[in-house]
């Protein structure tokens, strides 16, 4: 008689059972865009996917202030004791300042609640999952995004725990701002709903309202009572001037408005993976500043504890330091120029050598890092496999991605794939 | 046109500070010359100072004289090669859970990162057999009771300290595992326990091991003191290894903030071991999704050190070597706390838990009472729960604190 198989087979059959049933995730749509580029192995390749800077020879730039700042750290031995939850005191203090500007009133009398976070994703979520705990108007847990919106907001937002709704943005007849639109729709949202606000470059369409339209929009955003709260990733990268970038903002804390703010200095400071960034709450005083910081403390201590320390004072050091700072802001401008000269390049390529079927003044006209050249999911996918030209699939394209080197045969694959060619 | 609203924060009520800020600002606030901070979780030198690893010094040099190095964005689940010499170091270079592509690795915000995405991962997808709950040690490190309450999972505690033996309640223990549901998920230390320092032997594991495979529980691992325990770090991830070899379901948050000192640095990773290179797949197409909609991805910096010592032989060598000093100069502590206690004042009691605790910390066995006297009268910083951080001794204070802690266990402080 043959006895029993041993328990080895029973354990593993137990163990079979505890993910089995968990479905494959999707694939990022932006991150696997890069996932894509990476494998795709034809040399004239170009990744216009992910929104980071690329200089004129299609290499990551990493800024030259940053690099003294690191050499500035490096020398100074410091440690590498946790930071408290809210992060670098120095860091944070600088940060506030860049955003709402050295003036700002609420600054001064102490009322900015201000914590560093994981660049701008984590201060989303920092903000978002405060929202959803502490807003106090039960059933406006609702925020409203433009339509389109960058693809993250939207999981950020709707795991924090908010309901999330879309106010038109983006005209698709114009390739321009659907300014009306966006009125009518926040006129008639919910009073105290929240209202996402892109402070400048509007990822993914490049789209800005004017000051004037701010004007207004702040105006409607009074009147109905609603919640401003301003997702800020390129503040210096859109115009070159990061007091020009932070209009939007300082206007609406000038009006009286108490913001929630989410700051990145990936893109403005090339800090990417160093995840630097921050998330603010203007209060009424100081005092509830110091009770919503301690909540925003209770928000952050168990999901991550504390952040990273070594972006963090990277950016403060050069906030801080007269003379790197005057450098970083040549830096950024330098990009900012970059990218302008590149989209005056696209256009004309493609208006007047090529003539490419459609008006293309929109290249020019949008700002910041990207621009939604209108082209359909087909034609991007096209452009993909047939051109090795990645982009997202709405047609959104990193300008940053765009050089001397590869903007012809960029504009030329354009062409071809308006015209069915490819 | 209505007014803004400015009472939208009004009604936010004031947080009660973390307890153990509030115990470190006292310290910092004393004058006492001779003030001691036991409260601390982080390594000292004998000189109180921090001490960050000659080993990371190096790696920072090699980093910042790297002329191909850049900020870019890390993938969603992190730098590859920290991530796989991080699995290796904790499930050994030659697990089947590796070599059979079941092993799922994500890099995260430190350990807390990995146990918050760990309970994260648990609470969206693991059946539990009823309501969502995790059993955790009586004690266990205070922000797990947080971390689980943050995504809806409730904690319930199993007996693991024994204040009468000052060491582990075994038989509570085992007994909590046999009588909790089936596929309960059950929070485990692998080394070193937060607070107690008190660990299960290799035999009580191998025994905790064979009652969890009877009732399918689920093992999450907390792994933040591998190496840093015995000074050995194949020693310290023994549990955890063995845990595998006998096919327990399980996922491991690992830290590297005490055994490299990288505290700040938040350099940590989540390892899920599933039964099949399939679902490990699944598995990390489902984290990815959720580590975006949270931080997108990790910090670079911490990660770049730790994969360059990891992968470089020499580098690791001198890791281990550092390692060595970190845990030492703690054993050292214990030895002659334990002394001068036993020998030199005879203190009352039995100290042999000062020896046989082991790690970071210690529980000491004082009552809340006494550990108050020894704040308020002696200036000594530890929690009510009487745990000590070893590393907060040194040669300079450790007769003052013994002297202290006689006096105190004699009701003469």
């Amino acid at each position: 008689m043959i006895p029993a198989v041993r328990p080895i087979l029973r354990y593993s059959t137990r163990s079979l059972s505890t993910w089995s049933h968990v479905p494959a995730g999707p694939p990022d749509p932006i991150l696997g865009v890069t996932e894509a580029f990476k494998a795709d192995t034809s040399p004239k390749k170009i990744n216009l996917g992910v929104g980071a800077y690329r200089d004129e020879n299609g290499k990551p730039y990493v800024l030259p202030s940053v690099k003294k700042a690191e050499a500035i750290l490096t020398a100074s031995n410091a440690d590498k004791e946790y930071l408290p939850i809210t992060g670098s005191g120095d860091f944070t203090k600088n940060a506030a300042k860049l955003a709402y500007g050295e003036e700002s009133i609420p600054l001064a009398e102490n009322r900015i609640a201000i914590t560093q976070s994981i660049s701008g994703t984590g201060a989303l979520r920092v903000g978002g999952a405060f929202i959803a705990r502490h807003y106090p108007h039960e059933n406006r847990k609702i925020i409203y995004l433009p339509k389109p919106s960058w693809g993250n907001h939207t999981p950020i937002f709707r795991d924090s725990g908010l309901e999330v709704r879309g106010y038109r943005y983006f005209d698709k007849a114009t390739v321009g701002l659907d300014f009306a639109g966006l009125k009518e729709d926040l006129k008639a949202a919910p009073e105290k709903s929240i209202v996402l606000l892109h402070a400048c470059a509007h990822n993914p369409t490049g789209v800005d309202p004017t000051p004037e339209q701010w004007k207004e929009i702040s105006d409607i955003v009074q009147e109905k009572g609603l919640f401003p709260f301003f997702d800020m990733a390129y503040q210096g990268f859109a115009s070159g001037s990061t007091s020009r970038d932070a209009f939007a903002v300082r206007h609406f804390v000038a009006q009286g408005h108490q913001i929630a703010l989410a700051q990145s200095f990936a893109k403005n400071m090339g800090l990417y993976g160093e995840r630097v960034g921050a998330f603010s709450l203007v209060t009424s005083d100081a005092a509830e500043r110091a009770k919503v910081d301690s909540q925003v403390k209770i928000v952050v201590r168990p999901m991550y504890s504390n952040p990273p320390i070594h972006g963090a004072r990277i950016a403060a050091t050069i906030l801080s330091t007269p003379d790197l700072y005057r450098e970083w802001e040549q830096e950024v401008k330098g990009m900012a120029n970059r990218i302008i000269s590149m989209r005056e390049h696209l256009y004309n390529a493609l208006t007047n050598d090529l003539g490419t079927p459609g008006e293309w003044g929109h290249i020019k006209s949008q700002i910041g890092m990207f621009s939604f050249t209108g082209l359909t999911p087909e034609q991007t996918k096209a452009l993909a496999e047939k051109a090795h030209v990645y982009m997202t699939a709405d047609g959104r394209i990193s300008m940053a991605g765009l050089n001397g080197n590869n903007i012809q045969y960029f504009a030329e694959s354009v062409h071809k794939a308006v015209k069915g060619e490819l | 046109m209505s007014s803004i609203d400015l009472e939208t924060w009004s009604q936010v009520p004031l947080a009660p500070p973390d307890s153990i800020f509030k115990l470190t600002a006292a310290y910092k606030a004393d004058s006492y010359p001779q003030k001691v901070n036991l409260g601390v979780g982080a390594y000292r030198d004998d000189d109180n100072k921090p001490w960050v690893l000659p080993v990371v010094k190096k790696a920072t040099e090699i980093l910042l004289g790297d002329p191909t190095l850049d900020h870019e964005y890390l993938p969603i689940t992190g730098l590859p090669e920290y991530t796989s010499a991080a699995a290796k170091l904790i499930l050994g270079a030659d697990s089947p859970a590796i070599s059979e592509g079941r092993a799922v690795s994500v890099q995260t915000i430190s350990g807390t990162g990995a146990n918050h995405l760990g309970a994260l991962f648990l609470s969206r997808f693991y059946t539990f057999n009823g309501a969502k709950q995790i059993f955790l040690s009586d004690p266990t490190w205070a922000n797990h009771h947080a971390i689980f309450k943050n995504v809806s999972i409730e904690p319930l505690l199993y007996p693991y300290y024994d204040p009468r033996t000052i060491g582990l309640d075994f038989t509570g223990f085992i007994s909590a595992l046999q009588s909790a549901p089936t596929h309960s998920v059950f929070l485990l230390h692998a080394c070193a326990h937060n607070p107690t320092g008190v660990d299960p032997t290799p035999e009580q594991w191998d025994n905790i091991a064979a009652v969890m495979i009877e009732r399918s529980h689920y093992a999450f691992f907390d792994c933040a003191y591998q190496g840093f325990a015995s000074g050995d770090l194949d020693n310290d991830a023994r549990a955890v290894r063995s845990f595998i070899a006998k096919g327990v379901p399980l996922l491991i948050c690992q830290s590297f903030a005490k055994n490299a000192g990288l505290y700040g640095e938040r350099v940590g990773a989540l390892h899920v071991v599933a039964s099949t290179k399939d679902a490990a797949d699944r598995v990390k197409s489902q984290l990815s999704v959720l580590q975006r909609s949270e931080i997108s991805n990790p910090p670079s910096y911490g990660a770049r050190v730790v994969s360059l010592i990891l992968n470089n032989p020499e580098l690791f060598e001198e890791w281990k070597r550092d390692i060595k000093t970190m845990a030492h100069r703690i054993i050292d502590m214990r030895q002659k706390l334990f002394d001068i206690l036993t020998n030199e004042l005879h203190t009352p009691g039995n100290w042999d838990h000062i020896l046989n605790q082991i790690g970071m910390f210690s529980f000491t066995g004082i009552n809340p009472e006494q550990s108050r006297a020894l704040v308020e009268k002696g200036h000594i910083y530890l929690t009510t729960n009487g745990r000590i951080s070893m590393a907060g001794l040194n040669s300079h204070n450790l007769r003052y604190f013994a002297e202290s802690l006689d006096k105190v266990v004699r009701g003469l402080l």
